[in-house]
């Protein structure tokens, strides 16, 4: 149980997908303009990291790795198909957030009318790849360990959304530079957070 | 077709300087910064990440943009996404073979290039609608974009985060002694953002027409 924490803790603060990795900054500097839509797109993520994480692994675990096939029988067991992970993970999750899309819209509507527009932008979203991969790279080896890994990437950037767009939303009031106005101070502002973040490198876990 | 075009006619130069100034796809468009930012400490990956970017989104645009008529509109995002990552897969193999080292620094960023969004993006807007000629220079017109910036952060962090350009020294031992150190803090990843945002700040206090309201 300390174990699973630490993780979580790891992956929300210490290696936020934001600030540490820039992973997923394409629609996190295109959505954050109001809290609202970024809460939406921040549920998102965590909901589609939660389930396309622990699938890859298993993917990983039991087909694509070095001598993963060997549950098929001895001559499989020297077979390594771990160059096919690109193509796997990114299929696997175009593919997941199409169900999920459609499940929740059978489901859930209202849940759909909050996510909607959301869903499918995500599939191209980095950090839902960056987090397959970082999870091949890393070699966690439970499930517990992949699950926690996926909840703590996935709160660490809606918390980096959400308080990006709060802050955007204050910015409105204040007088930028003309030449600085919306992309450039969110660039700024980004960096200034990622310091802010910085200080969470030292805890030892 | 009446008539063909030429290799080099003036909508194609303009879909070439296009990306490189009024329509950057970093500094204007905010596309493809996920995968930029990290790689940026040394001047060496950034020059390696930018040309695997080119070839990628390049070649993407001319499968795709060859493919257009053929593509069912429902299912274009996988096949997009399959052109693309099979792209990105020959140019990681190819890293890992001939530049191990630079390869290893990348990690996870090479296979990232798959969900660059300047890649789905041009395929999306570009080459879905466009013969296949002018959708390569508008490929490979986006991919130089997005690598200028990328070598201007990379070139700037690595000179004044540890002195060096493409790991040779070049802050003279000088200076050293007249007490000049190398700003450590230009290695860590925020300044990533924030040199790409002073570069967007000159870029469009030099070219007016872009600043937002």
């Amino acid at each position: 149980m300390e174990y699973f924490f630490n993780i979580l803790v790891k992956a929300i603060f210490i290696e936020n997908m934001v600030f540490a990795f820039f992973l997923g900054m394409c629609s996190y500097l295109a959505v954050s303009k109001t809290v609202k839509t970024s809460n939406g797109l921040g549920i998102a993520v965590i909901f589609v990291l939660l389930i396309t994480v622990p699938l890859n692994y298993l993917i990983n675990k039991y087909v694509l790795g070095e001598g993963a096939l060997s549950w098929l029988g001895e001559s499989f067991a020297d077979i390594d198909l771990s160059y096919l992970s690109f193509i796997v993970f990114i299929a696997t999750i175009a593919a997941m957030v199409q169900l999920v899309e459609m499940f929740v819209e059978k489901f859930s509507p209202a849940l759909y009318n909050a996510l909607g527009i959301f869903l499918p932008l995500i599939a191209v979203n980095c950090a839902i790849l960056g987090a397959s991969l970082f999870m091949q790279e890393r070699e966690y080896s439970t499930i517990t360990e992949i699950l926690a890994f996926a909840i703590g990437n996935g709160i660490g950037w809606w918390l980096a959304i959400v308080s990006l767009a709060a802050i955007r939303e204050k910015m409105a009031y204040s007088n930028v530079p003309a030449p600085l106005r919306g992309l450039g101070i969110t660039f700024i502002l980004t960096g200034l957070m990622a310091i802010a973040f910085m200080s969470f490198m030292g805890i030892q876990i | 077709m009446s008539q063909k075009e030429s290799l080099f006619s003036p909508k194609i130069i303009k879909t070439f300087l296009g990306p490189l100034n009024q329509n950057n796809p970093i500094a204007v468009q905010v596309l493809g910064i996920c995968s930029a930012l990290a790689v940026t400490v040394q001047l060496k990956p950034a020059l390696v990440m930018a040309i695997s970017v080119i070839i990628v989104s390049s070649f993407a645009n001319l499968i795709i943009s060859l493919l257009r008529n053929t593509i069912p509109t429902n299912i274009r995002i996988i096949v997009q996404l399959v052109v693309i990552a099979t792209l990105v897969i020959i140019v990681d193999q190819v890293l890992k073979a001939y530049v191990y080292d630079v390869s290893k620094k990348l990690s996870v960023f090479v296979g990232l290039i798959i969900t660059n969004c300047i890649i789905m993006g041009r395929l999306e807007a570009f080459a879905m609608g466009n013969k296949p000629w002018v959708s390569f220079v508008d490929g490979f017109a986006n991919g130089v974009g997005y690598g200028i910036i990328l070598i201007l952060v990379g070139f700037f962090r690595e000179l004044f985060g540890s002195g060096k350009i493409m790991g040779i020294s070049v802050i003279p031992e000088f200076f050293y002694q007249m007490g000049y150190e190398n700003n450590g803090f230009m290695i860590l990843p925020p300044m990533a953002l924030i040199t790409i945002g002073i570069i967007i700040w000159i870029h469009r206090s030099w070219n007016k027409t872009l600043i937002e309201k």
